[in-house]
């Protein structure tokens, strides 16, 4: 078997690996930025940015509530855990749904397409792989919540999986000021 | 030994039988590529059959070339280089080196394996969709890899699923990666600290913190670049190109960044297929010279030190980009540093060899093939982290020349003696050290044969990727070396038939092997 902590680590190192990702990505998007000295800033205050900080309450809150089933598996609180499991999941899909609503509505109405412009390529390319990364992210939860509503799964593999959570959170945290914030209309 | 085996035995195995097949067609796709450069209007029958649109009436065209290299190094890098010394040996022996019971995480560790084999059959399927495989090498440039087929005939599906291909790699290596470093940091027997595990476990260590790393990045560029033909973005293609007489209506970005992200997954990758034969061969020179490793806590540091350095040296593949060239002096002293600590390793095994009763066994002689080209291979590395020589050498022969011994033989050897060293381990019988030996000196003799003139071919100038000398007046005087390194290749792979012979011959008739057979010191000989 292996000792206490081994799936933990295992989970550091992929988020390690994945910030990398990530990372690269933001890399590509500074330099093509710096290379382009009028940068498209589409982003109304209102309603652009209102809609994106909800969208971000919403992700955050979600994380809120991984923690507390981290917290209840730590307390061998299998139903509470599943509950804040489900809720965690609530939020990672009505994530996903607004950033969809919102995708639409850049797409159909603004025009702003991965083809349109640089910024466009930015823009989907990288919330294109936050959003890759919640949705992986729901099915990781939606297995757990099923195991432990089962009795499976020890209170370390929910941690490992509110670690993943955490770390998409975290990531979109990166991207919100980054992609949003700096691209609001002067 | 079921298909779906979650043993780390078992996986490792099967490891190696992906990169002996792999390896195989790599070998047959070279064999090719230097008949045609020598036979350029030849048309053979068995080439039209087998791409009647790349070789029609059995005359290559430029296209399928191209594709057959771009194959050859995507083969011979990811699927051979990089699956044999560290999934393969390090899956079977890095659990029994530390006295663990398995890898850390089974079922990730098959799962890791069949994403391996689904990414080479992705590659593979490249060569049979309409217009074939891709044209863009190994490295993949944009914008030759970014617009679809307005390129050429394989730049269509053929590129795609290519990108394809090593976006699965990327992710079976780390889940691979993950699995080595848990394994190592989690399971070491109680006894054992970091500096009490064998040279091999480092490499195997090493490597796999690099490929945590190197490969992050290169999914990035892989799925940038498949957004660019697939979703219109336009990461890396410029604006306003026009290829073919066609304008390409991109909104415009830097192909240059592409090269920065390949290379910083490219650069390390290179120590991702020497580090774990560097591990094995400290290994094997200190058993067969019946001494223990010279200057054991230098050679494990040594490996950190080309691993941490391997990631800020990526900039000397692109000294010809356009680079400023206070970036490329930089790069550079960085890139000559790397020599320090591989001399460190040089030294440190001729000092393990020093006074020790040497055993010349078939391992030993891979092993000693390997220092030898490492050293060749290595000394030619010095010569092109100049930016003032690699200006003039970089798209030359030279190049070729010089990674196909570094990278490419040098871990081969360490391949071959670790099979020949393990053998015994993993069969219960020897590889047949007769034989063995013969092909040691055939391929040694082979290997030289073939890369040491190809160096002079790069002097005078020769460019990489040609399909057909006989179009340039000033490659006339290069083609009789041509001839005899096509001659020497057709030498080299008829020496690869003795090993196999022996591989698959020593499996069942091999003479039978005691438990402990070289007398060595570390724990997998154990009685267990």
């Amino acid at each position: 078997m292996n000792p206490a902590g081994a799936k933990t680590l295992g989970m550091w190192l992929f988020v390690l690996s994945d910030l990398l990702t990530f990372a690269t990505l933001l890399v590509i998007y500074t330099a093509l930025r710096l290379a382009n000295p009028d940068w498209p800033k589409p982003f109304a205050l209102s309603p652009s940015i209102v809609y994106a900080t909800i969208m971000t309450i919403v992700l955050l809150a979600s994380s809120l509530t991984m923690v507390w089933a981290v917290d209840a598996m730590g307390k061998n609180d299998r139903k509470r855990a599943v509950q804040w499991l489900l809720a965690t999941i609530l939020g990672g899909a009505s994530f996903i749904a607004l950033h969809l609503t919102e995708w639409r509505h850049l797409i159909q109405i603004d025009k702003i397409t991965p083809a349109s412009s640089l910024f466009g390529s930015v823009f989907f390319g990288v919330t294109g792989l936050h959003m890759a990364h919640v949705a992986a992210g729901l099915i990781y939860l939606t297995v757990l919540a099923t195991g432990v509503a089962r009795g499976k799964f020890s209170a370390e593999d929910i941690e490992t999986g509110g670690l993943y959570w955490h770390f998409v959170d975290l990531v979109w945290m990166f991207v919100f000021p980054l992609v949003y914030l700096m691209a609001v209309k002067p | 030994m079921t298909i779906f085996s979650t043993d780390h035995k078992v996986i490792g195995k099967q490891y190696i039988g992906l990169a002996l097949f792999s390896v195989l067609l790599g070998i047959v796709l070279s064999l090719v590529m230097r008949f045609h450069l020598v036979h350029p209007d030849a048309k053979v029958k068995l080439f039209g059959a087998l791409w009647p649109d790349g070789a029609p009436g059995g005359q290559m065209t430029p296209e399928l070339y191209l594709s057959l290299m771009t194959i050859h190094g995507t083969i011979m890098v990811f699927f051979v280089l990089t699956t044999a010394p560290q999934s393969g040996f390090g899956n079977y022996f890095l659990p029994l080196q530390i006295g663990a019971h398995d890898m850390a995480f089974p079922v990730l560790n098959m799962l890791s394996f069949w994403t391996t084999a689904l990414s080479l059959l992705t590659l593979l399927a490249a060569f049979f969709v309409e217009g074939g495989a891709p044209l863009s090498g190994w490295t993949a440039y944009p914008p030759l890899s970014g617009l679809g087929r307005i390129t050429g005939p394989g730049q269509g599906l053929g590129q795609d699923l290519w990108i394809l291909s090593i976006a699965l790699f990327c992710v079976a290596s780390l889940m691979a990666a993950i699995n080595f470093i848990v394994t190592i940091i989690e399971l070491r027997a109680p006894d054992m600290g970091y500096f009490d595990m064998p040279l091999t476990c480092w490499g195997w260590f090493v490597t796999a913190l690099i490929s945590l790393f190197a490969f992050a990045v290169l999914l990035a560029g892989g799925i940038l670049l498949l957004l660019d033909r697939t979703a219109g973005t336009s990461f890396f293609v410029p604006g306003g190109l026009i290829v073919n007489d066609q304008i390409q209506t991109r909104s415009g970005g830097s192909p240059i960044l592409f090269q920065h992200l390949f290379w910083f997954f490219g650069h390390p990758e290179v120590y991702i297929a020497i580090l774990p034969g560097m591990g094995l061969i400290s290994t094997i020179l200190s058993t067969f010279s019946g001494k223990k490793v010279f200057g054991y806590k230098a050679m494990a540091i040594a490996l950190l030190a080309i691993g941490g350095l391997g990631f800020v040296v990526w900039g000397h593949h692109m000294f010809i980009s356009g680079m400023s060239p206070y970036s490329s002096i930089a790069f550079s002293v960085l890139t000559l540093a790397v020599g320090v600590p591989s001399a460190v390793k040089t030294f440190n095994w001729l000092a393990t060899l020093w006074g020790g009763r040497l055993r010349f066994t078939a391992a030993m002689h891979f092993a000693l093939g390997f220092v030898s080209i490492f050293i060749t291979g290595g000394i030619t590395g010095l010569i092109l982290g100049q930016p003032g020589l690699d200006i003039y050498f970089h798209d030359t022969y030279f190049v070729v020349a010089h990674f196909h011994l570094i990278m490419g033989v040098a871990a081969i050897f360490a391949i071959f003696a670790g099979l020949h060293y393990w053998f015994p381990k993993m069969y219960g019988r020897f590889l047949h050290e007769g034989l063995g030996k013969l092909h040691f000196y055939m391929t040694f003799i082979g290997v030289y044969a073939v890369f040491v003139p190809l160096h002079f071919a790069g002097f005078v100038g020769n460019p990489r990727r040609y399909p057909d000398f006989k179009e340039y007046e000033f490659l006339k005087a290069v083609m009789p070396l041509h001839i005899g390194v096509t001659h020497a290749a057709y030498f080299l792979a008829a020496a690869q038939l003795i090993f196999l012979f022996n591989y698959f011959w020593s499996q069942r008739r091999g003479a039978a092997a005691p438990a402990n057979p070289w007398g060595a010191t570390t724990r997998e000989w154990r009685d267990d």
